[in-house]
């Protein structure tokens, strides 16, 4: 990440200089203080206490942890959980942003509120309504058990889950680009002959690629941090259905304080991953714009 | 789905079936995949809802336990989003208007609790503002005593998770504001704090209750970092996604549902008020 580089967006460097000079120059250096120290006991100080509390007694302990079963049992499951939404998640926010982007039809605002109702709707509601769905006393719990198909308190479930709870990133994020970038050049290639998925991959793709990505990396930044809804219909089973975030809360109340910030500093490694890219991606799209 | 596009308007003679095959495939994997996920789950969950007598409905989600949780998790993520709702426009406004060291940094990081996951926001929460913490210690001798584990802890936990949907929300539309507005009730004589108080809030004040009301909404629904950080004690700091998970584990299915049926329609009104804060915010741009 470089800071020396200036911002893109930025307003305030172009206004900046005409400012009346009745301004008080102690105000700005009150208020970024009051915004730092805020930042600074909400997150930062959390933050670095994550890594600290880590590698507090050195890398050995740290690393013995890394290595136990149950912990590489909840890294692999994490994985995998968030191997296979993603690619779910990505063909329905794709059909979902090129079906709301390139039609107009009443209703329109509904449809982005209902794609956007997982990230409002509690985690533990949407554990609850898969249970409620697939528990031995739910709509499928029968048939379910009749043909011995497990869904609650395994993998299916927690996968059910995982997909609920990021399933709106990728079409939120490609909504608007495609909406900016327009329809010309798809009609042009569709007037020079060209099919529908030779559109879309020679097209459509390049063109939102960068909100494309920008989705993705949020969809599994969610998917493999999931806690809540995973929680509810995985049973929380030591080695076989633990994810990484259910392992730092078992091994919290476990009193394994350092295995929990161990497993910790491997999901806070994910979410400095997220931002960077986060931040590049945005730099990318927003250079384009400058163009 | 009829009115997808308008060529499917344009021969109204053919049955709903043969319209219903002319559907792009695109719609329909959309539509598929929301039933499947979405729609099947919620019409599942106020049948099951349905199934109690309205009176014994009634009766669980007006119980002692659960109006507590109601107070708990509703009173104190009001609280939360509120407090962000003044900071949070504070970092906007700081990172929208001036320049400082670090500041892409800093701006960079406001999306934190987006990407961390909740339950090590919570782990470093408890572990922060515990009594021996490096923050809960500070505070202890001010009198401030006891943060992890109780209520004020689960307040930590919803500022943390609610902030960045306050900045995120203010400073696009700060970004956007007009300079000059600003400029010409200086040039009339006014204060930077008149400026502030009847030039830039009332404009900003839709855009801010928009965030709040995001922020507010993640925080009544919030699990992971607020499990972790209370020590879920029925009456004191027991919040309502708790409690349902607890009736789930007594396979109380009738009792989390409607505990569930509450939040949820919660949620759902929260996302209409948002809704309409928006509408109301754009009005100001098309002046």
């Amino acid at each position: 990440m470089t800071v020396d580089k200036p911002s893109f967006h930025s307003s305030a460097s172009d206004t900046d200089t005409v400012k009346p000079q009745e301004q008080k120059s102690w105000v700005p250096t009150l208020l970024i203080g009051i915004a730092i120290a805020y930042l600074a006991l909400v997150q930062y100080i959390p933050a670095i206490n994550v890594f600290f509390q880590a590698f507090s007694k050195g890398v050995g302990p740290f690393l013995s942890n890394l290595t136990r079963a149950d912990f590489l049992n909840a890294v692999w499951l994490t994985f995998l959980l968030a191997a296979i939404s993603l690619p779910l998640n990505t063909v329905f926010g794709l059909c979902a942003a090129w079906a709301i982007a390139r039609h107009k039809f009443p209703g329109r605002a509904i449809i982005l509120s209902i794609i956007d109702l997982p990230f409002s709707i509690s985690p533990v509601v949407a554990g609850l309504m898969i249970v409620l769905l697939y528990g031995r006393q739910g709509w499928f719990g029968p048939w379910l058990q009749a043909n011995d198909i497990r869904i609650i308190f395994a993998f299916p479930g927690m996968l059910l889950a995982t997909a609920f709870v990021s399933m709106p990133f990728v079409a939120r994020e490609v909504i608007p680009v495609l909406e900016e970038f327009g329809k010309d050049q798809e009609e042009a290639a569709r007037t020079l002959g060209a099919k529908d998925w030779q559109i879309f991959l020679r097209v459509t793709l390049p063109s939102i690629r960068w909100g494309l990505l920008y989705g993705l990396i949020l969809t599994n930044a969610r998917a493999m941090g999931e806690f809540g809804a995973v929680s509810v219909v995985s049973g929380n089973i030591a080695d076989q259905t633990q994810t990484l975030p259910l392992f730092v809360e078992d091994a919290y109340k476990q009193y394994e304080t350092e295995a929990a910030f161990s497993a910790a500093v491997l999901l806070a490694l994910l979410a400095v991953v997220t931002l960077v890219l986060k931040e590049i991606l945005e730099r990318k799209t927003r250079i384009k714009d400058v163009e | 789905m009829t009115t997808v596009s308008p060529s499917l308007e344009v021969e109204p003679k053919k049955p709903f079936w043969k319209k219903l095959a002319r559907v792009p495939w695109t719609w329909r994997i959309t539509i598929g995949y929301l039933t499947v996920m979405l729609f099947i789950p919620i019409i599942a969950m106020f049948l099951k809802a349905g199934t109690e007598p309205p009176s014994r409905f009634w009766a669980i989600a007006t119980s002692d336990i659960a109006l507590s949780t109601y107070n708990v998790t509703f009173v104190t993520a009001i609280f939360a989003a509120f407090l962000n709702g003044i900071f949070g426009t504070l970092i906007a406004w700081v990172l929208v208007r001036y320049d400082f060291p670090f500041k892409r940094v800093i701006d960079a990081t406001v999306d934190l609790p987006f990407a961390l996951p909740t339950s090590v926001a919570g782990l470093t929460l408890a572990t922060v503002y515990s009594n021996n913490g490096w923050i809960g210690s500070l505070l202890a001798p001010l009198g401030i005593q006891q943060i992890s584990f109780s209520r004020t802890g689960v307040a930590v936990a919803m500022i943390f998770i609610s902030l960045p949907f306050i900045v995120r929300t203010v400073q696009p539309v700060l970004q956007e504001m007009e300079h000059e507005i600003e400029e010409a009730a200086w040039c009339l004589g006014a204060s930077q704090w008149q400026t502030f108080w009847k030039v830039i809030l009332p404009p900003l004040f839709p855009t801010i209750l928009t965030g709040v009301a995001l922020g507010f909404s993640r925080a009544v629904g919030e699990y992971g970092s607020t499990v972790i950080i209370s020590s879920n004690t029925p009456f004191q700091d027991l919040i309502a996604p708790v409690l349902i998970f607890q009736r789930l584990e007594q396979y109380d299915y009738s009792g989390a549902t409607v505990i569930g049926i509450v939040l949820l329609s919660i949620s759902l009104v929260l996302l209409l008020a948002i809704n309409f804060l928006q509408a109301w915010a754009r009005r100001y741009d098309s002046r």
